[in-house]
């Protein structure tokens, strides 16, 4: 218990000292998920909703696969992520290992499945709803799933923040593509593994527990731009 | 408007898990007017709607109309016994065939807003249409299936929970359809709104149809013993 006090009050003290290096470890923090959230989403929902709407002898195979992919180990996906962009890789003349960018797509790779799987279980229920009606007016296939994206807007959202909840706290892929460099890669997640393996655990609690605001703090500002919740809407 | 007709089905039938609901049922629609399905429920009324529409694909024989199929289906549309809301207002749910069909979305709300005006729903339009009464959500769904004037409208039982000031205003919403050059193809069990409203008649029970004719020959010499006994207002097992 004294460890967790200990923990908060440095937590407020950091905070407090309103530390330059933490601040751009937090900024660094929210760039790399929610880029990476916003690509996993760009390409996850309308996979998600191409799920939903269409027939095709393997879909059980796609759909399960997806599923099981939800579960990709990050330490792997880092690893892959790692030879890919390594010097001697197929990708390392772009030089981008050690970089945000690597991190951004480490992360990419691990919760498009996520948000993917989750779009098309929101999804699948709504087409269900809409079928007679899209199938009659003769829609283009397209045009079902803009409909669905756009009509299932709120369930869709929380695919996307739960994408951004394994991302912002995902330390395994991130910290091999990029390496936990000072001032460079260096986010919240590395930046409590390092403290945590000096010993310093005061500071490695005050860290988590920012960390744990952060993901609060982003939850509810989504919610509150988008008014869930709020009225008796959809 | 495409002249769609004459729609031939040929010994078509509908199969649902591997039971037959409908058929094999072999008819002809072709001229103007209003065509009423007539038979008690679970007769196949709507299955035979769903089978001509192309909602649900023959097990076996055909379905033909006089153009292909897909631009035939682009010429329909078709108004479902519970009206099915799109999660958006009253008024983006009228556009959406519009829109869908590669309208802009500001000139496709203004067609909207002029059939909201025609259905008495305009103090409604940025609602979400479910909160809508069943009356009016019907009233909806007719506008949204007139808004491109389709050559053929397929109706499901469209007031079969309704009462009769909605009743009237869905019928005369129909017969202006039916002067526009709109041909109807409707399910009731409803008996008054067949004698008022249909040109002829298919009279169907348990997946056979029994009788096709004009309207006033099928009311008043009924051929079969199921359409006498429906007729009389007699339960028909």
């Amino acid at each position: 218990m004294d460890d967790l006090w200990q923990g908060m009050i440095a937590a407020l003290r950091l905070i407090g000292a309103l530390d330059a290096d933490l601040f751009e470890i937090i900024g660094r923090s929210l760039y790399v998920t929610l880029s990476a959230t916003l690509i996993a989403s760009a390409i996850g929902l309308p996979l998600g909703a191409w799920l939903a709407v269409s027939r095709f002898r393997q879909r059980r195979t796609v759909i399960s696969l997806l599923n099981a992919l939800m579960g990709l180990p990050p330490v792997v996906v880092g690893l892959i992520v790692y030879l890919l962009f390594s010097r001697a890789g197929p990708l390392g003349v772009l030089g981008l290992l050690f970089t945000p960018t690597a991190m951004i797509i480490a992360q990419c790779i691990i919760i498009t499945p996520l948000i993917a799987s989750i779009a098309h279980q929101a999804l699948r229920d709504l087409w269900a709803e809409y079928h007679d009606l899209l199938i009659s007016i003769s829609t283009s296939r397209s045009t079902r799933i803009r409909t669905l994206l756009w009509d299932g807007r709120r369930a869709l959202l929380t695919a996307s923040l739960a994408g951004f909840g394994r991302a912002i706290g995902e330390v395994g892929a991130i910290l091999i593509v990029g390496g936990n460099i000072d001032h460079v890669t260096r986010v919240l997640t590395t930046a409590i593994a390092l403290e945590t393996s000096k010993g310093n655990l005061a500071m490695a609690l005050a860290l988590g527990l920012i960390l744990i605001a952060l993901a609060i703090g982003v939850n509810l500002a989504v919610h509150g731009l988008s008014r869930t919740e709020r009225t008796a809407r959809w | 408007m495409v002249d769609l007709l004459p729609l031939s089905l040929t010994n078509a039938s509908v199969r649902k898990t591997g039971k037959t609901i409908l058929g094999p049922v072999s008819l002809t629609l072709s001229g103007t007017g209003t065509t009423i399905l007539l038979g008690p429920n679970g007769a196949g009324k709507s299955s035979l709607l769903r089978l001509m529409h192309g909602l649900d694909r023959p097990a076996s024989g055909t379905v033909h109309w006089a153009v292909p199929h897909d631009i035939a289906h682009l010429h329909q549309a078709f108004v479902f016994q519970h009206a099915i809301l799109l999660r958006r207002s009253v008024l983006d749910n009228i556009a959406y065939p519009l829109v869908a069909h590669g309208m802009a979305r500001k000139p496709a709300r203004a067609v909207a807003a002029d059939w909201l005006d025609r259905i008495g729903l305009t103090p409604h339009a940025n609602r979400p249409a479910n909160t809508l009464s069943g009356g009016e959500r019907q009233k909806l769904a007719m506008a949204r299936a007139l808004i491109r004037a389709p050559s053929v409208l397929f109706l499901d039982e469209p007031c079969s929970n309704l009462d009769g000031q909605a009743t009237a205003e869905i019928e005369s919403l129909l017969q202006e359809a039916h002067t526009q050059g709109t041909r109807l193809i409707m399910a009731t069990h409803d008996l008054g709104q067949a004698r008022r409203l249909a040109t002829d008649v298919l009279f169907i029970h348990k997946g056979a149809l029994l009788e096709h004719g004009p309207a006033d020959r099928f009311f008043a010499t009924p051929q079969t013993p199921e359409a006498i006994a429906f007729l009389k207002g007699d339960i028909v097992l």
